[in-house]
């Protein structure tokens, strides 16, 4: 059985830091890291996989030819926004949700 | 087991010399050198270099020792009179006797003397050998004018040594032009123009019937025209004649005008005699250049060696500067090629001409002339050898830039592509030396030989070496990072110079993409540095490292740690309580740190605000633990209690403290302050030490203890308090300006050229004429700090971003602790309730591709 996913508001577009992150919590405990880069908003799970702690809202965005990233804090792993792949280790890789905003909303699809 | 091939060289010049380099490398063989000559190889190429100060030892290209290292039996004074093809020996004109398996002739060529009456007088000269130059010289310090007799290139090069020698020097050449084989008429006209220009006379169409005693000089040159030029010294450069009377003697095959014929691989019509270089006749051409050369020394090795290479004749193409003026040939210079089509470039005003010279389809270059300018040589060599095909309009190869200009990147070329003509080293080798280690231009060098012939491929091979150590992601740029093509020196000067006030700015105008977490924090730094503004700013708080983002240093579970300033180590009972009291009431590891403060762990980031609020209301500042910028300075107490102290350690300690807190700098800044030689402070470890003596201070720069300990350098003594500030405002200025990113002061002295007497006389000689701006841009820093957390706490906006959920006042469930000698630690994996978040294990190939 496969439940349907739903857009869900998470806060207001005021809540977000330009070109920086912030973090969210879901109904089922999951942290979320919530990105405003430019004029895209990109979510992706919190948790380091790497550095085991819920931080990667915290981490620096940046850009490899590109693919927009955020580096760990910890110890500066790089995990692309879109694909949630790592980029400095293939065997690694986040969760990434479908974003958008709705009347200033920003909703993610869980 | 079988004995050594014997080897025998005839000849050790240039050519000589690299045959024996070549087979010397492999095992199994005894060669012998046997030279005419009374030294051992030079080089011949740079000659005229011996005029302008360079020795015979300069120019050799071995030694006695070299040879005996690489186990080569030589003689000189050694010169070969005698061949036995049947018993397979030689024998000298002394009469020793050589046995051999194969012989290799490498007795090179001579400069070829007209049959002129009177060309036996003395002072007449030719220009080949050492030898040749001391006559050269000594007749020269006995006369006033000089004539040389040929106006090739030899030529030329022995008319610039003549005038080298101060003599007044003429050029006789019997064309109607100056080096006919290279150049064409203009050219050739050209280059006559720019010699003359500079003193040299230059008379062509001349043939010399006889040479007599001359009336004003020691000779008379009669012309067939009837005229005749008085001179005191004659050197005929007017070509070269191969050594070949051995072979003429000793019947081996010899061309119709001279020169030991030789096949593809080198050998002579005996099958045990290899002929290389000058004496060697290939295809009934001689080449009178050292590339084919060498060429033909690594064929005629490697067919010894039991190889399959082949001479297939090479190219003549030359670059090269004479008397100051750039010359180049490539090719088809006279566009003799039929249907051969050319475009011509003339610049009388500035003595440029380039011309090019392309197949009759217009796909390909074939030749080109260049005098005055040959800047495009590399490119159009490549051009040419390469067969690459030329771009749409092939004259913009060679016409002025005037914007877009067709360049040939190096990538264009193909691995076969020579690169170092003279020792025929192609891209591929160089490729080949890279992957077997060489990571500079100096190791490709003494790898690959490039660059040592005529030198003329240095560019070039820069060029190659660089873009291939850059493809295998070698910094060989000083670029930050790739969204920057700047090194941050660079970059503070711009952000300086134009007034760059934020990031966005910056990377608009000079960068490209949105940055990294390489460039991101460097600006944020150089912004610091040069502005000061608040840190968290909204343009500025992208660009901070986390530490900085949230004015804490985070720890492994995401907590993070507290210190505030304390100036000195010294701190009151009242402070000392209210930082106890804190650390009780949200349960805070405290530990003192070695720079003399107090640390408290474990503060989540929902927490950071109130107990900031706490600290600064009793009368603390941020410590700036987080940043790379001065953190402590360390101190003892000094005169004040100590019965040993001379100066008051505690007072300067603090002063300095809050003179420099909050400076950005390129890493983190360490100081101490001792108040007597027992240097309880440890200062000689700190980026700024500063020992108290008797009459004031010692300072010590760039010390650090660390992963790489490094002990202070004693930069100046017994400094006034007034003095002792200006030097370190100076020089820390002066590191903020030009250190690369996290490189801390001990690095960066040691790799700063001049290194410590260099930055004395910056900073105490004003040997720039910057310390005026140097203390100015401290003075500003000192002028515009502030306490990061105050301005934080009253700021409602920044307070939002200190918690760890925007939709929940929840905490992180992650975040545990247990107690541990009376405080608490991080719980460790099973000590845990908290399982993390289940999703370690994402197949990523069944992934979806989440949109945009």
């Amino acid at each position: 059985m496969t439940i349907e996913k739903q857009w869900q508001t998470i806060c207001h577009k005021e809540d977000l830091v330009k070109n920086s992150g912030v973090c969210a919590l879901l109904a089922n405990e999951e942290q979320i890291a919530i990105f405003q880069v430019k004029d895209e908003v990109l979510t992706v799970g919190n948790w380091d996989p790497i550095g085991k702690a819920n931080v990667l809202y915290r981490g620096l965005i940046g850009d490899c030819k590109g693919d927009i990233y955020v580096a760990s804090p910890l110890y500066k792993q790089r995990f692309g926004l879109h694909s949630g792949k790592c980029l400095d280790d293939d065997t690694v890789a986040i969760k990434t949700y479908d974003t958008r905003l709705q009347n200033d909303e920003v909703q993610v699809l869980v | 087991m079988s004995a050594k091939q014997k080897i025998v060289v005839v000849g050790n010049g240039m050519v000589g010399h690299h045959f024996v380099d070549e087979m010397a490398k492999h095992e199994g063989y005894e060669i012998t050198v046997l030279s005419a000559e009374d030294r051992l190889a030079y080089d011949r190429v740079h000659l005229s270099e011996y005029f302008a100060g360079k020795t015979a030892e300069d120019l050799a290209l071995t030694t006695p020792e070299h040879y005996n290292e690489l186990g080569v039996k030589f003689f000189t004074d050694a010169k070969v009179t005698n061949i036995n093809k049947a018993l397979k020996t030689v024998s000298t004109e002394t009469g020793e006797k050589y046995e051999y398996d194969k012989l290799v002739l490498a007795t090179g060529s001579y400069p070829f003397v007209p049959p002129i009456p009177g060309k036996e007088r003395e002072h007449c000269l030719v220009y080949r050998t050492i030898d040749d130059l001391d006559a050269i010289q000594a007749s020269a310090n006995l006369g006033k004018v000089g004539v040389v007799v040929g106006g090739g290139l030899l030529g030329l090069e022995a008319a610039n040594a003549l005038k080298e020698l101060g003599l007044q020097t003429h050029v006789v050449e019997f064309a109607p032009q100056l080096m006919g084989v290279q150049l064409d008429k203009d050219g050739g006209e050209l280059l006559r123009n720019m010699i003359e220009s500079i003193g040299v006379q230059v008379h062509t169409q001349k043939a010399t019937q006889e040479i007599i005693d001359g009336e004003d000089c020691v000779h008379r040159m009669v012309f067939a025209d009837g005229t005749h030029l008085e001179t005191d010294l004659i050197l005929f450069s007017a070509g070269i004649r191969p050594y070949d009377n051995l072979a003429r003697d000793f019947d081996l095959q010899i061309g119709e005008r001279g020169g030991i014929v030789v096949n593809n691989e080198c050998l002579t019509s005996d099958e045990h005699i290899y002929a290389i270089g000058e004496c060697a006749l290939w295809n009934n051409f001689i080449y009178g250049l050292v590339a084919p050369g060498y060429t033909m020394a690594k064929v005629a090795a490697d067919n010894i060696l039991g190889g399959e290479q082949q001479f297939t004749g090479a190219d003549m193409s030359t670059k090269l500067k004479l008397m100051g003026m750039d010359v180049g040939s490539i090719g088809d210079a006279h566009a003799r090629t039929a249907g051969a089509q050319s475009y011509t470039y003339f610049n009388q005003p500035d003595d440029v001409y380039k011309k090019i010279v392309v197949s009759a389809d217009g796909k390909t270059l074939i030749g080109a002339v260049l005098v005055g300018d040959t800047s495009e040589y590399d490119s159009l060599l490549q051009y040419a050898l390469n067969e690459i095909e030329l771009p749409e309009h092939p004259d913009s190869l060679i016409l002025p830039s005037s914007g877009e200009k067709p360049t040939l990147g190096v990538d264009a070329l193909p691995d076969t592509a020579t690169i170092c003509s003279c020792l025929n080293v192609t891209k591929g080798d160089i490729i080949a030396s890279i992957d077997a280690g060489a990571c500079d231009v100096a190791g490709v060098k003494s790898c690959t030989k490039a660059t040592t012939g005529c030198g003329g491929c240095a560019a070039l091979v820069k060029t190659v070496t660089d873009h291939e150590l850059e493809k295998r992601g070698v910094e060989v740029s000083t670029d930050l990072c790739e969204h920057f093509a700047y090194s941050r020196i660079e970059l503070f000067h711009i952000v300086k110079a134009e007034k760059i006030r934020n990031f966005d700015t910056l990377i608009e105008k000079h960068g490209c993409g949105i940055g990294c977490e390489i460039c991101k924090p460097a600006v944020g730094s150089i912004l610091s540095s040069v502005w000061n503004d608040y840190i968290l700013k909204e343009d500025h708080l992208p660009l901070q490292d986390t530490n900085d983002t949230y004015l804490g240093n985070m720890q492994k579970d995401g907590t993070y740690s507290i210190v505030p300033r304390m100036p000195g180590g010294e701190v009151t009972p009242e402070r000392l309580i209210v930082i106890g009291e804190v650390a009780k009431e949200y349960n805070l590891y405290t530990k003192v740190t070695g720079g003399q403060r107090i640390d408290l762990f474990g503060a989540r980031i929902d927490q950071l605000p109130d107990i900031w609020e706490r600290l600064i209301a009793a009368g603390m500042e941020t410590g700036h633990a987080y940043g790379k910028s001065l953190r402590t300075v360390k101190s003892c107490v000094g005169s004040t209690w100590c019965r040993y102290g001379v100066q008051d350690s505690m007072a300067m300690a603090i002063d300095l403290e809050n003179r420099y807190k909050g400076l950005r700098s390129p890493h983190k800044i360490k100081f101490a302050v001792s108040g007597c030689t027992r240097e309880c402070a440890e200062a000689q470890s700190k980026d700024i030490g500063v020992i108290a003596t008797e009459n004031g201070w010692n300072l010590y720069v760039s010390g650090n203890g660390g992963m790489k300990p490094r002990h202070g350098d004693l930069f100046a003594t017994d400094l006034d308090d007034e003095t002792l500030v200006k030097y370190i405002d100076r020089y820390l200025m002066f590191y903020v300006r030009t250190a690369d990113r996290l490189t801390r002061t001990s690095v960066w002295l040691d790799n700063l050229e001049g290194g410590l007497e260099y930055m004395q006389k910056i900073v105490i000689d004003d040997h720039l004429g910057i310390n005026d701006e140097l203390e100015k841009q401290m003075e500003e820093v000192v002028a515009t700090y502030q306490c990061e957390w105050k301005t934080t706490i009253e700021d409602p906006k920044q307070l939002k971003r200190f918690r760890q959920f925007v939709n929940s006042k929840a905490i992180d469930a992650n975040i545990e602790f247990v107690t541990e000698r009376e405080q608490i630690r991080p719980a460790r994996g099973a000590e845990k309730s908290y399982k993390g978040v289940q999703i370690h294990s994402i197949d990523l190939n069944k992934r979806e591709v989440e949109p945009a």
